[in-house]
């Protein structure tokens, strides 16, 4: 208890003392409301958004079976859309222009936001922080179950935007200004608009809330002996992450609020000397346009490192775990995460070269862009070092692991192209683009989020998942994933638009068409992938096999040393106190040394 | 509140704060850089956009009313009032900090009323100049300022001017309530029976935070 009071200051003279910090941590009464709905322990409110990112995510990947539909097949008609979606999105079972931007705009918000931001944050950090550190809870399980429930509220709000008339945002995920601004632009412009900013406010405030917990609990409650230099990779991401929410979400608040007033109150802040279709001139004057740009993009380039340092950090861990060597570079994989942090707030601009940008300031953000190679090069190097001589072990978690670096390799080599401003001329907006966000940021994010989900799940669940099941949905997916993206580049070389409904009607771009079935059947497979995925992480929920070791995957982090199935508290006595760093593997003759080892005679302090 | 730590030990370690602060502070020191980026957000896109047009109306014309003072030409004297009431009231929340700090009840009680005075009174004022400024015709989308060299100016000065302040206005009013939250818990006995009132101390820092804001929307809207 000694411990808990200097964690928490006030603990020990305190009368209203959270029930977390109670040493026993069930002896008070749960019921289905407290422990399931509104839980305040961080392992069940993990599991909440991770059941919310997943249910989003099948939502998310429909939607890309529809409009990769459209895109393969532009000429069929497909009578069951007609019968399920009605005539006014499908008419003829054909999906309709309004509907096929309705769909790529949900598509990118859903995936982005929702399950690589919510989905994958929101469940690791939450299930992570705590048992990783050490720690029964986190700083303020009540700030953090609002979190959760925020999140649920800009989920309905999202949800709901489906099913009004005028239909949900079809201005793209990013919702520029004019279209997203003017109701009278396009359908999507009205009622799902405003649907599309509340729930965005909505998540900002949940995703504020996890981060300063996140935040607070990573500084504060660390166990005895943790030091910042000894934390798994896994919490620095988790750590970094947070700081980049916290730091750039309230700018995109900000955007959001002129939008708002720019749709309803009448102002001018994105608008400027506008005719719509009708002939009409709008009497709006001197806003601009590429403020809303700056205020998203002040977000939207940090929100990529949102989604793919948590999976870097869940990577570095599994792959230590099951290469049975320390990670290679542990001070230079946080150094580069660092890096990555900072330069993530400098390289916005990279996101509106052909804006019309300066083009003097536009070198000096493809210089800063081009830097970040350097800490991500870094990482992967430090991968790769990990895997060299290994012992690997193959399991799903491992695979996915790999593939993840794998993609982010790929995909970061593009990034180097488009990182170019003069490149990015020819390059922009194009399937090249596409090609590159979905292999660096979705694929990898995707990749690393598996890697997670198969290595802890024994932790979640007490149960593993079915081992024949995940190779099939492992292989799947990663030659899926690179079937799917990587004739993409080709199209973008050749200079195919994004965001079109029918490129039939192009010469330059019919050459292209049996390309567009070949992907397009190429994702329903791998779609269909993920819903074994959902079947053997349900399924497995209730009958996998059952978990009876402490330790399964002999690893050295602290979460091992916690029951099979961890009781609000996490541990029933005393909390581990940690003695050395997290990666001790294959060291002195031994396989692994667990971080609660107290540190042997002929052992320097590490 | 703090748990004393003896000289010498390694902060970092490990097992306790390195900053020697319970989370909720830590939380909300963290929550006012996130909501410094809000309002640098704000007034980033004011600046840009200022820059970005002709003219800009002067604020010494356009803020020269005082209350029952007919149409009188007292540039500045209003909002002057105003950061000044402002000011006054985070001047007594220091006091009601310091009084917490020496467990003093009363005097904790006594200074966090003043405070919610000092909030409310800005509001009103905030509301007197909003109504005043609506009477003159302007709103969010009408701007019946002309610029300073007398040339039609665009409606963005009003946009601006009722957005980021109604944003730190709503900052004031959240912040008036959560006073009053405390004084209520105060009054309660709560913070006498956990032994110290860090929660006083925590709003405190919002309050202190919420006057910081005013200064750089004051000086961005009025003086420049």
């Amino acid at each position: 208890m000694s411990n808990e009071a200097t964690l928490h200051g006030h603990a020990a003279t305190s009368h209203d003392a959270d029930v977390h910090h109670d040493e026993h941590g069930h002896h008070h009464k749960e019921t289905f409301i407290t422990k399931y709905v509104f839980s305040q322990d961080h392992k069940m409110i993990a599991k909440q958004f991770l059941i919310t990112g997943m249910i989003w995510a099948i939502l998310g990947g429909l939607m890309s079976v529809l409009f990769r539909l459209q895109l393969g097949y532009p000429d069929a008609h497909f009578q069951i859309l007609e019968d399920l979606l009605g005539s006014k999105w499908a008419k003829g079972g054909q999906i309709q222009p309004e509907f096929y931007y309705a769909l790529v705009t949900m598509h990118g918000t859903v995936l982005v936001f929702f399950v690589l931001t919510g989905g994958l944050s929101g469940t690791f950090a939450n299930f992570l922080i705590p048992l990783q550190l050490g720690a029964r809870d986190m700083a303020s399980p009540m700030l953090n179950m609002l979190s959760y429930w925020f999140f649920w509220l800009a989920s309905v709000t999202m949800l709901s935007s489906l099913f009004v008339e005028t239909g949900p945002a079809s201005g793209g995920w990013t919702s520029y200004p004019p279209l997203s601004a003017l109701g009278d632009a396009s359908e999507g412009s009205k009622i799902g608009m405003d649907l599309w900013i509340i729930s965005m406010a909505l998540f900002v405030v949940s995703s504020l809330l996890g981060g300063l917990n996140y935040i607070s609990t990573i500084l504060n409650l660390r166990t005895k002996g943790m030091s910042m230099t000894r934390m798994p990779l896994t919490i620095w991401a988790l750590f970094f992450t947070a700081i980049l929410g916290v730091l750039s979400f309230p700018v995109l608040l900000s955007g959001f609020i002129l939008l708002l007033f720019d749709r309803h109150g009448g102002t001018s802040f994105y608008l400027s000397d506008i005719y719509i279709a009708s002939g009409k001139a709008l009497p709006n004057e001197g806003g601009s346009a590429i403020l809303y740009q700056h205020l998203f993009w002040f977000l939207g380039h940090p929100e990529v490192y949102i989604i793919i340092l948590p999976a870097m950090g869940l990577v570095s861990e599994v792959m230590s775990v099951n290469a049975r060597k320390p990670i290679f570079g542990y001070m230079a994989m946080v150094g580069s995460m660092f890096a990555i942090a900072v330069l993530a707030f400098l390289v916005w601009a990279h996101h509106m070269f052909v804006t019309g940008l300066n083009p003097f300031l536009g070198s000096v953000f493809v210089l800063l862009t081009l830097l970040i190679a350097v800490p991500s090069a870094i990482k992967v190097f430090n991968w790769l070092t990990t895997l060299w001589k290994g012992n690997i072990r193959f399991t799903p978690a491992m695979l996915f692991a790999i593939g993840f670096v794998s993609m982010f390799i790929s995909g970061g080599l593009t990034g180097i192209f488009l990182g170019n401003s003069t490149l990015d001329i020819q390059l922009h907006d194009t399937y090249f683009v596409i090609a590159h966000f979905h292999i660096v940021m979705g694929v990898s994010g995707i990749l690393g989020m598996f890697a997670g989900i198969y290595h802890w799940f024994p932790k979640m669940y007490g149960r593993y998942l079915n081992n024949t099941m995940a190779y099939i949905h492992f292989w799947i997916t990663l030659v899926g994933a690179y079937l799917i993206f990587w004739p993409m580049h080709y199209e973008g070389l050749a200079g195919m638009p994004r965001r079109y409904l029918d490129y039939s009607g192009w010469l330059s771009f019919n050459q292209f068409g049996g390309l567009n079935r070949f992907i397009s059947t190429v994702a329903m497979i791998v779609f269909a992938a993920q819903l074994l995925f959902v079947f053997n992480f349900f399924y497995s929920i209730f009958k996998g096999r059952r978990v009876i070791t402490q330790n399964p995957w002999g690893a050295t982090t602290l979460e091992w040393t916690a029951p099979i199935r961890p009781g609000h508290g996490n541990w029933p006595g005393e909390i581990p106190e940690v003695h050395r760093w997290a990666y001790d593997y294959a060291k002195d003759g031994r396989d692994f040394i667990p971080q609660t080892e107290p540190l042997g005679s002929n052992e320097s302090a590490h | 509140m703090a748990h004393s730590v003896p000289a010498g030990q390694k902060w970092w370690s490990g097992g306790k704060s390195p900053f020697n602060v319970e989370y909720g502070k830590l939380m909300m020191w963290y929550f006012l850089m996130s909501d410094a980026f809000t309002f640098g957000a704000f007034l980033i896109s004011y600046g840009s956009i200022r820059f970005a047009t002709n003219g800009w109306p002067d604020p010494n014309e356009v803020f020269r009313a005082f209350p029952l003072m007919g149409d009188t030409h007292l540039p500045l004297v209003f909002v002057s009032l105003m950061t000044f009431i402002l000011i006054m009231s985070s001047v007594t929340m220091v006091l009601a900090v310091a009084a917490g700090h020496q467990n003093d009840r009363k005097k904790v009680t006594f200074y966090m009323i003043l405070t919610i005075i000092g909030g409310l009174m800005f509001l009103g004022c905030q509301a007197w100049e909003w109504t005043h400024l609506h009477s003159e015709g302007a709103w969010w989308g009408r701007n019946p300022f002309v610029n300073a060299d007398g040339s039609a100016a665009t409606t963005n000065f009003t946009n601006f001017f009722f957005t980021i302040t109604g944003f730190h206005g709503f900052h004031v009013f959240s912040g008036v309530i959560i006073n009053i939250i405390m004084l209520i818990k105060n009054l309660r006995g709560d913070f006498e029976k956990r032994g110290h009132y860090l929660m006083i101390e925590k709003a405190g820092l919002y309050w202190h935070f919420v006057d910081l804001v005013w200064v750089f929307v004051f000086t961005c809207f009025y003086l420049l």
